[in-house]
């Protein structure tokens, strides 16, 4: 009889089953994953192996279900877990309750998995990436209703612009149901009837509290959106798979806000010089007509026998001009802060195009008439010249003429010597009227000349 | 929308201003131009001043509609 212990098969396997599981409770190996399976069990089956060895591997659906990236054969990993043995067939394993990317952290790799995926799927093209609106008049903002971001955004819009509706969305930015909430808030705030444009993020912070916007559900919620998305997580160097998606990406919340509004401040100060530059080509425009008028006024002169007629249109060609631009005055108001003579030089009365055709036109007859030796009547053409200089849209009087009248008669006076000492007259300036006594007559003469009238009004 | 509209009159003024200082204009064609350009910048002016300002935020009632609430900054340690 030996003395030898001899165990049978079941106690041997009893023996390394005690003593593997005893001593590799807790363990903490790394490989790399071949043989990769996931039936629909939900269990994951593959092999851990290095050069060398290789070690079987099962992590089940209850732990496995909380792994951020997808296990794929080739990758390098770490495992937590604890050594089983398997009696009937006499295998160990090891349980696998932990799992991570060795090298890349689980949460990066997730990432890069995503954003390749969806980079396939186009969800990144910038051919499907939106203009912003310029004139947005409802703005929408997912983000915490507490908190940095919502604060910084509000802020700068007041100060830029504050004449726009904003919606928010409040919403859970960071932890478990964070991305479910961001989704779904894109997706409701989306429909919001006259939404023009979204705001979705977050101050800054770590890795995983800008997880959310890492998530899946969030990226294809901005993918669907039916306004244009800008995103704004965290700080300039962060970079989520939210923003790849956006139709744009502010580096902060505070730079999201410069970017919806900045448009207007833009727009405001683009609208003004079209304004300035407007009214100056048509005031240069004006200008180098009234020029040509007054030329074509010097050089003209007469036929004697026609000088009459000739007076006669230009008296009426003066005095139209004068009353459409007073009508005109009335209504083109300030609103362009212009000053009074600009508007008056401004005016796009018909008349003054008729005015400037028909002018042409006595000017062309005048000369196709043949040059006569004229007689110019300097003065009264100068009379003419110089009104038409000194009109303005003001009334004369408006420059401290007045209209003396004497009384009863109401007859315009316009030569002293028609007034004695002693005769009552009214007197009419731009503002308001007065009767006066003539004290003392000087000048005035009897007039060699006849006088001119620019028909019945002013003077 | 009135957001088409601002762009196009804000174009169209643009261009209004571009042909009256090309100088190609009759007088009366330029008179015409600076009567449109007046009447698109007072378009375009009033759109800038059009939105209302309004800060809300949407909560859900009990039957899960979105309501807007008027909405103000708490103070809060961030």
């Amino acid at each position: 009889m030996s003395s030898r212990p001899i165990y049978t098969v079941s106690q041997l396997t009893g023996e390394i089953k005690t003593l593997l599981e005893k001593n590799f409770e807790n363990i903490w190996v790394e490989g790399e994953i071949s043989n990769f399976r996931h039936p629909t069990s939900g269990h994951l089956y593959f092999t851990l192996k290095d050069e060398s060895c290789q070690l079987r591997a099962v992590m089940f659906r209850m732990q496995n279900r909380l792994l951020k990236f997808d296990p794929e054969d080739g990758l390098q990993i770490v495992c937590y877990g604890r050594l089983t043995v398997y009696d009937p067939r006499g295998e160990y394993q090891i349980v696998v309750d932990y799992m991570e990317p060795k090298g890349l952290g689980a949460l990066q790799l997730a990432f890069e998995q995503l954003k390749e995926k969806l980079a396939r799927e186009g969800l990144f093209d910038s051919a499907r990436k939106r203009p912003l609106p310029t004139l947005p008049q409802k703005i929408g903002i997912v983000t915490s209703p507490t908190g940095a971001a919502i604060r910084d955004i509000l802020q700068i819009i007041d100060r830029r612009f504050a004449n726009v509706h904003i919606l928010l969305y409040p919403v859970r930015v960071q932890g478990t149901g964070a991305a479910q909430e961001i989704a779904q808030a894109i997706e409701e705030l989306g429909r919001w009837p006259a939404l023009e444009v979204m705001i979705v993020g977050r101050g800054g912070g770590s890795l995983e509290d800008l997880w959310a916007f890492n998530e899946e559900e969030v990226a294809r919620a901005i993918h669907r959106s039916p306004v244009p998305v800008i995103s704004a997580v965290g700080h300039e160097i962060d970079f989520t798979i939210a923003d790849f998606v956006a139709d744009l990406r502010a580096p902060t919340p505070s730079a999201a806000a410069e970017l919806v509004v900045r448009n207007k401040v833009e727009l405001v100060q683009n609208l003004e010089n079209q304004v300035w530059r407007l009214n100056q080509v048509v005031r240069t425009t004006l200008e180098s007509w009234q020029e040509r008028l007054e030329s074509l006024i010097h050089r003209l002169t007469d036929p004697r026998k026609r000088i009459a007629d000739q007076r006669l249109r230009l008296d009426d060609f003066s005095f139209r001009l004068a009353t459409s631009i007073q009508q005109g005055l009335g209504r083109r108001s300030e609103r362009l802060g212009l000053k009074r003579e600009s508007l008056f030089l401004l005016h796009p009365g018909k008349r003054v195009a008729d005015f400037s055709r028909r002018l042409s036109q006595a000017y062309h007859r005048l000369t196709i008439s043949g040059r006569v030796a004229l007689r110019l009547n300097r003065q009264r053409v100068e009379v003419i010249a110089g009104r038409l200089r000194t009109l303005s849209p003001l009334s004369v009087l408006e420059r401290g003429y007045s209209i003396v009248r004497r009384l009863p008669s109401q007859e315009i006076i316009r030569e002293a010597s028609r007034l004695k000492p002693h005769d009552r007259v009214n007197v009419k300036v731009h503002r308001g009227e007065f009767t006066a006594r003539v004290e003392k007559v000087a000048g005035g003469e009897e007039d060699p000349q006849p006088s001119l009238t620019l028909g019945s009004k002013g003077v | 929308m009135a957001e088409q509209k601002f762009e196009d009159a804000f174009q169209k003024l643009e261009s209004i201003v571009k042909k009256l200082e090309d100088g190609n204009l009759s007088l009366e064609e330029s008179l015409k131009a600076f009567e449109e350009g007046v009447r698109l910048s007072r378009f375009c002016s009033k759109k800038l001043d059009e939105a209302e300002k309004k800060v809300e935020v949407l909560l859900k009632d009990s039957d899960g509609r979105l309501l807007p609430k008027p909405f103000s900054l708490e103070e809060e340690g961030d």
